[in-house]
């Protein structure tokens, strides 16, 4: 029975192989059953792993010895917990509805049988991720999940921009990944072990330790975390590392709900939830968290606001609600972070697809000033979108209602010193929420057409295989929230009391008055955006426009992003660009490098040009040097 | 009366220098062949007066197996030689430079 586990990760691997291998010349259009019946077949044994972990088994086992190098031993093992498990359904559950929505999106396409290889190893990474029982393997698939990311950003490989997101994607989380290799290396000196079970049962025996770290005597545990999180911002694109998020829409849309959106970019909170035995020891990391996840959903969500591309407006309110499960975090509350996620995957994956189906509808169009009136077209692209954007904006009763409503209150109430502040900056962010995405739905489906006639004669509902995927999505994203419905309005918060053992639960400290105050507010903000948004995009259209002249300043650093990527280019990009062009290049590889490159052989060829002056080809020279040497030999031997 | 074995060596060592240095100073390839048959013979003729000496018939039986494999040599040797002749049409060694360097 454990070891059918197993088979929940090495199912997508076994897809990836066979379509990897035969994929190009036996597979072609059939690649996708290869991968569709290897995911589905981890979410049952998934399925099954719930079962038995609702029945309060915890299962933990190595699988295979890794490394063993005296005392460092590390296996491939699986830790099967409440949150492990609730990742599992999270992943198998988004990867097989959009590995079967990419049938019907990827249709036609010449990389197909590729498409599908790089799904399935990236489901298999994301699952090796979430299954570890040690930090190492946790690093192999979070490694694993970056170089699908590439390989799929990057699928349109002749688009220079595709390509060029890929790399950028990459190198940003180089800069997270550095860090968080460093916190295993000291979590490893420090517990003698990569393991979880023993570093998080001993952490707090380091409650109060300190270390030498660059002559700086710091507090161990918050260093620990720090590190671990500068991973977690990289991967979960939280400020200041959150500028490849946006440039990964270059990739195929699946891909980006996938794992732009539902996966791996939630890897960082699950990478911080996991370790919350590490980060409930630093009250200065875990305020770190917060702040930066609050400041990090701000500064996207008003980005958002602005944008016209209908992918990266659900970009910035992926970083934005991505930010929102670190504030969720940061207070201590992890278990609202994680039902945040659990309920973002659904709404966040449904509105990618959504999109994906109405660029599918408009030939690759992305510029919602271009579009209108889409309702009418395809209708069950409009209503399930529709209902994810309820979600999202926290309409009572939806799954994105709840899971925000955990993180306010918990913000609003717990323990934190910086509860009070990031629950205002989270209202603020809810409110912003719903104005960008109603923005969105008003200008994409409601209104005039706005393309060309081309365009809207081609407008059409996308096929069964895609709309279907959306259908039981949406379902998610109503229903998804039921499993957490706090006490105050009569559930019974299943989710918080199932996370109890792994997360804690923390108690908020506040009369019931003040959990009504903190959910109505949230509900009215709520509503104020996509009334707002109904006013100026369907009452008042030309409104938009001349709020954007009156504040013409404000409006264009919004558009531009806050310039981060300007600024980026000009302290990181154009100096490491001069380094590497004028003393890399032009002296360590041309005066340096290519110097012993060249000169070993130069100098073996003179050398051998003046041997070559002996070897005349006349056999009687050899013979006579032979005769003179042995007669050298013999009136050595007389004289000696 | 005996004849020392001082005479036979050095005989034997004028046979080797004259073959040496036949083999070094001549230039056809014919005489050179021959001037390494002088040297083989040179050896004989130290192995058996060695062999007499000391009253052992080891060097006689070594002696046979020299002259025998000098057989054979001298059969392959001459029909290099001439296989030689017909592609350069000449016997001359200054000829025969091909593995110049």
């Amino acid at each position: 029975m454990m070891t059918s586990y197993a088979l929940i990760p090495f199912l997508p691997l076994a897809a990836f192989l066979i379509n990897i291998l035969f994929g190009r010349k036996y597979l072609k259009e059939n690649a996708h059953w290869v991968s569709i019946l290897a995911v589905a077949g981890s979410w049952v044994v998934a399925m099954m792993a719930l079962v038995e972990v609702y029945g309060g088994t915890k299962i933990n086992y190595d699988l295979y010895t890794w490394i063993l190098s005296g005392g460092f031993k590390v296996s491939v093992g699986f830790l099967i917990d409440q949150l492990t498990v609730v990742m599992l359904i999270v992943v198998t559950t988004c990867s097989m509805l959009i590995h079967i929505y990419s049938v019907g999106y990827m249709h036609g396409d010449p990389g197909y049988y590729r498409f599908f290889s790089y799904l399935s190893l990236f489901t298999f990474s994301m699952l090796m991720l979430v299954m570890a029982n040690n930090f190492l393997q946790l690093y192999f698939g979070w490694e694993g999940v970056g170089l699908c990311s590439y390989f799929l950003i990057g699928y349109y490989f002749n688009k220079k921009s595709a390509s060029d997101a890929g790399k950028k994607a990459f190198i940003v989380n180089r800069f997270g990944d550095f860090g968080f290799g460093i916190g295993i290396f000291i979590i490893f000196l420090t517990f003698g072990t990569v393991y979880y079970e023993p570093v998080f049962s001993q952490a707090g025996n380091f409650a109060n330790a300190s270390i030498n770290f660059l002559g700086y005597d710091v507090h161990l545990m918050t260093l620990i975390a720090l590190l671990l999180f500068c991973g977690s911002v990289g991967k979960s694109a939280q400020m200041p590392l959150h500028v490849w998020l946006p440039d990964a829409m270059e990739g195929p849309t699946p891909v980006s709900a996938l794992i732009h959106a539902a996966t791996m970019v939630t890897a960082g909170v699950f990478l911080v939830a996991r370790c919350s035995p590490i980060f409930s020891l630093s009250e200065t990391a875990l305020m770190v968290v917060a702040l930066t996840g609050a400041i990090t959903s701000l500064f996207a969500a008003t980005i958002g606001l602005v944008q016209n591309d209908l992918k990266r407006i659900i970009a910035y309110s992926t970083i934005s609600q991505l930010g929102y499960m670190f504030l969720a975090c940061g207070v201590g509350a992890y278990t609202a972070g994680i039902f945040h996620l659990y309920t973002h995957a659904f709404f966040k994956a449904l509105l990618f697809l959504c999109a994906g189906s109405v660029m599918h509808a408009m030939g690759g169009e992305l510029n919602i000033q271009k579009m209108g009136n889409l309702k009418k077209y395809m209708p069950v692209t409009y209503i399930t979108m529709l209902i994810a954007s309820f979600s999202i904006a926290g309409v009572p009763g939806l799954a994105g209602f709840f899971s925000k409503d955990e993180i306010l209150w918990l913000a609003y109430s717990g323990a934190s010193p910086v509860g009070k502040l990031v629950w205002l900056m989270g209202t603020i962010v809810a409110f912003l929420t719903a104005f960008y995405s109603f923005r969105l739905i008003f200008l994409t489906f409601h209104g005039k057409f706005r393309g060309t006639h081309e365009q809207e004669h081609h407008l059409h509902e996308s096929p069964k295989s895609m709309t279907i995927p959306l259908m039981v999505l949406c379902i998610g994203a109503v229903a998804a929230g039921w499993v957490g419905i706090p006490h105050l309005v009569g559930g019974g918060a299943h989710f918080t009391e199932f996370m109890k053992p792994v997360l804690g639960h923390p108690e908020g400290h506040g009369t019931h008055a003040e959990e009504w105050m903190v959910m109505g507010i949230s509900v009215l903000v709520g509503f104020a955006g996509i009334g707002l948004a109904y006013f100026m995009y369907m009452v008042r259209p030309e409104l938009p426009a001349r709020i954007a002249q009156q504040f013409s300043a404000v409006y264009r650093v919004l558009f531009n992003k806050y310039y981060v990527d300007e600024l980026y280019n000009f302290i990181i990009i154009r100096p490491t660009t001069w380094i590497a062009k004028n003393v890399l290049v032009g002296f360590t590889d041309a005066r340096i490098i290519e110097a012993i490159v060249n000169g070993v052989p130069n100098a073996i060829a003179a050398f051998s040009s003046g041997l070559r002056r002996i070897q005349t080809g006349l056999m009687q020279h050899y013979a006579t040097i032979m005769a003179t040497g042995i007669l050298l030999i013999i009136a050595m031997m007389l004289l000696r | 009366m005996m004849v020392p074995l001082n005479w036979y060596l050095i005989l034997s060592a004028a046979v080797f220098m004259i073959g040496m240095f036949g083999f070094l100073t001549r230039k056809n390839v014919i005489i050179m062949f021959m001037s390494v048959e002088l040297m083989l013979n040179a050896v004989n003729i130290s192995l058996v007066s060695f062999s007499h000496y000391l009253q052992d018939m080891r060097g006689h039986i070594l002696v046979f197996f020299i002259i025998t494999v000098a057989a054979a040599e001298a059969a392959i040797g001459l029909a290099i030689i001439i296989a030689l002749f017909r592609n350069k049409q000449t016997a001359h060694v200054d000829e025969m430079n091909e593995m110049k360097g």
